[in-house]
């Protein structure tokens, strides 16, 4: 573990001089998408980032970038922590691109079925 | 019944029929080998004729000694015990070691209480009975292989026994060596049937004569049903079984009185404590597991949680409390000043969070205010064996009433009742109205959660559960699975009302619970009527798909909807979490955990099994007309399935 911890400090400054570097800010959503599925973020967070029991809704998400790429290298509760070995910061503006792309839900009294249910 | 002397032989008259019945047959035996190779090879290739030898021995004069007969085996006499247990099904894959038992169901008994269902899996067989008690409130009977039988069935039994259910299991076995007949025989017998499962049941009992097998079966019986209820394991010795009842017994054979243990209440000085910290609480909060034991457990919690307008965490193991409730969940554990819990088996998780897995140490960190005060009312402390840590951790709480908590509730309420003044009357309508609040939020929240993805493919389960609402909520329905594989979404979603409109879950996890459990609950409302949802996980089902098949031999009508997100999506989860940990490829969990590649076809595997099918479903807009052609086919008293391909949760 102290091995790990000593890495990671070496590796820190190699992420930051990294982080630096000109990015593509707006992202790339065809390319998120694919990340969002291959790195299984849909797993919790559902194919559209819906959300569910083991995810918060995605969608619509009020974080920026910097917000999200905080969030994914050091999560609070219980999702895992992805570093920068497992999805870049560049990757994750991409999926950011993604959940940006999708539409927001109708309101529950547009949608027929929970209308309905409002109405019980 | 009357005897035929002519037929009938005692054991020593059939072992000396049986030794010249055997050196006939050994005679013919060597005649055959000795015509073989006189055979032409097409005499060979019509192997449906009989040879020579075999011809001869069949059309020869009968040997003088009498044929084993019996108008009375013993195995009639363990039904007529079993017929007075009002036990209406026996559920079995059939088995050498239980043959007699078998027979004596179908004809001696004419197959009616108990009638006999046939299971593809013994592990089905029990589990039908977990989930057929949790509606009917009795035990449905297995039978099995003591030994490979109950290989297969432990599993099951094991979830029957941590969620507290009575399953009645008779076992099969030949103890007396000299009467095993073969190696399937001596593989199939066993010293002690019961040892492997001793563990995870609540009784068992071998008797060695038939006064003695009635006897254990009565207590068996009683001893399952006496809250905390459980499985119990009754041993049918094959002998017995087959073996005529001796005629000196005959007369003498009884079946003693059933009688039933009442429930333990809990004493009147605990009672009274738990009331007055209820009445006193600013902020009580009510968790229930497994309460509700019956409608009217149902009832009475709604009764406690409205006298003291005292909020209900419901954790699902039980219909306990009706969720669009204005109590129902709406409290929370940081602001309550007392918890109860009401026959909760984890209760200790339920007022810690633990370390996650994807932090560092393991800890636990109280949910409630320090100075929080915890009681429960339980069956759980009456109940605790050593091996199987099903017990959980230890709970420190200020009051522990070790006693059935439906049974207790009249008394905790009527003791409430008598400390409520008017100051609390109107403090508790102050919170009750502030609770109502807090559950139309919630519900509302439910309703916008729920449009989030609405038409996506793979079908969220949100999705899949409000079209499955929309074609019930006028029945008279019942869920016979659970919900956590939804994200809760029909909890979130229906009106759940009524105490066969839920049934919980596992008990102890063991996946493979869901699709049998499921169909032993829709063999019990079959005879009240009621419109069965399962909504299947695919995982669970391939367990034993078997099932299928029972449901559409036995016509149980039940609507299965496959919740089919094509993964142990559980463990990869847990694996995802682990590769991340790691700092390893996470693309590459879904080996081992992924069902695809290929894709199963669950409507096609339905059909196989002869049951009517639609799907698989991707798109959400055809969900609702194909669960409605499939509710059709329910309606008629059939089992139907629809494939819906959907969303990991």
């Amino acid at each position: 573990m102290k091995k790990l911890l000593l890495a990671g400090a070496l590796i820190a400054p190699m992420i930051a001089a990294a982080q630096t570097a000109p990015a593509n800010t707006a992202g790339n959503a065809t390319n998120g998408k694919q990340l969002f599925m291959e790195k299984n973020c849909y797993y919790c967070h559902g194919t559209t980032g819906q959300g569910g029991r083991d995810g918060a809704r995605l969608t619509a998400t009020a974080l920026n970038a910097d917000g999200l790429i905080r969030y994914v290298r050091k999560p609070a509760g219980a999702m895992p922590a992805y570093t920068e070995k497992l999805i870049s910061d560049q990757e994750l503006r991409d999926v950011l691109a993604y959940l940006k792309s999708l539409p927001a839900a109708k309101a529950p009294k547009d949608i027929p079925l929970l209308n309905q249910i409002s109405e019980k | 019944m009357a005897k035929s002397k002519k037929n009938s032989v005692n054991r020593r008259g059939f072992l000396k029929g049986a030794a010249v019945g055997a050196a006939a047959i050994v005679a013919g035996q060597n005649a055959n080998a000795q015509t073989a190779p006189a055979q032409t090879a097409q005499t060979r290739a019509a192997t449906a004729l009989p040879s020579a030898g075999l011809a001869r021995v069949e059309t020869a004069a009968p040997p003088a000694a009498d044929v084993y007969t019996t108008d009375r085996p013993g195995s009639d006499f363990m039904i007529d015990v079993i017929k007075t247990l009002g036990i209406e099904y026996v559920a079995a894959n059939p088995g050498s070691s239980f043959r007699g038992l078998h027979e004596s169901i179908i004809n001696y008994g004419g197959n009616k209480a108990p009638e006999l269902l046939t299971c593809m899996h013994e592990e089905s067989s029990v589990a039908m009975g977990h989930g057929y008690a949790k509606i009917e409130g009795k035990p449905l009977m297995v039978m099995a292989h003591g030994t490979v039988g109950l290989q297969h069935a432990s599993m099951a039994i094991y979830n029957a026994y941590a969620d507290r259910v009575p399953v009645y299991i008779v076992l099969g076995n030949i103890l007396d060596g000299q009467w095993r007949r073969s190696d399937v025989e001596w593989a199939h017998a066993v010293q002690d049937c019961a040892a492997m499962v001793r563990d995870y049941t609540k009784w068992d009992d071998s008797p060695i004569s038939l006064s003695g097998f009635a006897e254990s079966a009565i207590r068996a019986y009683k001893i399952a049903m006496t809250p905390p209820m459980g499985p119990v394991v009754l041993i049918a010795d094959a002998v017995l079984q087959e073996e005529p009842v001796p005629d000196q017994d005959r007369a003498r054979l009884r079946v003693p009185k059933l009688s039933p243990t009442t429930p333990p209440a809990g004493d009147t000085g605990g009672v009274n404590e738990l009331a007055k910290l209820l009445v006193a609480a600013e902020n009580p909060l009510i968790v229930a597991g497994r309460p509700a034991r019956t409608p009217n457990g149902l009832k009475l919690l709604i009764e406690l949680a409205e006298l003291l307008q005292a909020p209900v965490i419901d954790r699902r193991q039980r219909m306990n409390f009706p969720t669009q409730h204005p109590l129902y969940g709406s409290g929370s554990l940081a602001e309550a000043d007392f918890v109860l819990g009401l026959e909760v088996p984890d209760f200790y998780q339920v007022i810690h969070a633990q370390t996650p897995v994807n932090k560092m140490g393991m800890e636990s960190r109280l949910l409630t205010k320090p100075t929080a005060k915890l009681a429960t009312l339980s069956t759980v402390d009456l109940l605790t064996k050593a091996n199987y840590q099903d017990f959980g951790r230890y709970n420190e709480v200020d009051l522990a009433i070790g006693a059935d908590a439906e049974a207790t509730l009249p008394s905790l309420i009527e003791a409430c009742k008598k400390l409520i003044t008017s100051d609390r009357r109107r403090a508790f309508d102050a919170r009750g109205a502030r609770y109502a609040e807090v559950a139309k939020q919630n519900q509302a929240r439910s309703l916008q959660d729920a449009a989030w993805g609405w038409d996506t493919s793979p079908i969220t389960t949100a999705r899949m559960s409000a079209e499955i609402w929309n074609q019930i909520k006028g029945e008279d329905w019942s869920l016979v699975s659970d919900v956590v594989f939804q994200s809760f979404w029909p909890t979130r979603l229906w009106n759940f009302t009524k105490h066969h409109q839920f049934i919980g879950g596992h008990g102890a996890y063991g996946v493979g619970y869901g699709a049998p459990a499921a169909l032993g609950a829709a063999l019990a409302n079959r005879k009240y009527g009621r419109l069965t949802v399962n909504i299947q996980s695919d995982g669970d089902l391939n367990y034993a798909p078997g099932v299928l098949w029972t449901a559409a031999h036995h016509k149980i009508p039940m609507l299965n909807v496959m919740h089919n997100n094509r993964s142990y999506h559980q463990e990869r989860m847990y694996v995802a979490d682990m590769a991340a940990r790691a700092q390893r490829d996470v693309s590459r969990v879904g080996i081992g955990n992924d069902i695809t590649n290929p894709n199963v076809d669950y409507a096609m595997l339905a059909k196989a099994y002869g049951m009517f099918s639609v799907g698989p479903i991707e798109n959400p807009a055809e969900l609702g007309p194909a669960l409605k052609r499939a509710i059709e086919v329910v309606k008629r008293g059939e089992p139907a399935l629809v494939d819906v391909v959907s969303q990991p949760r």
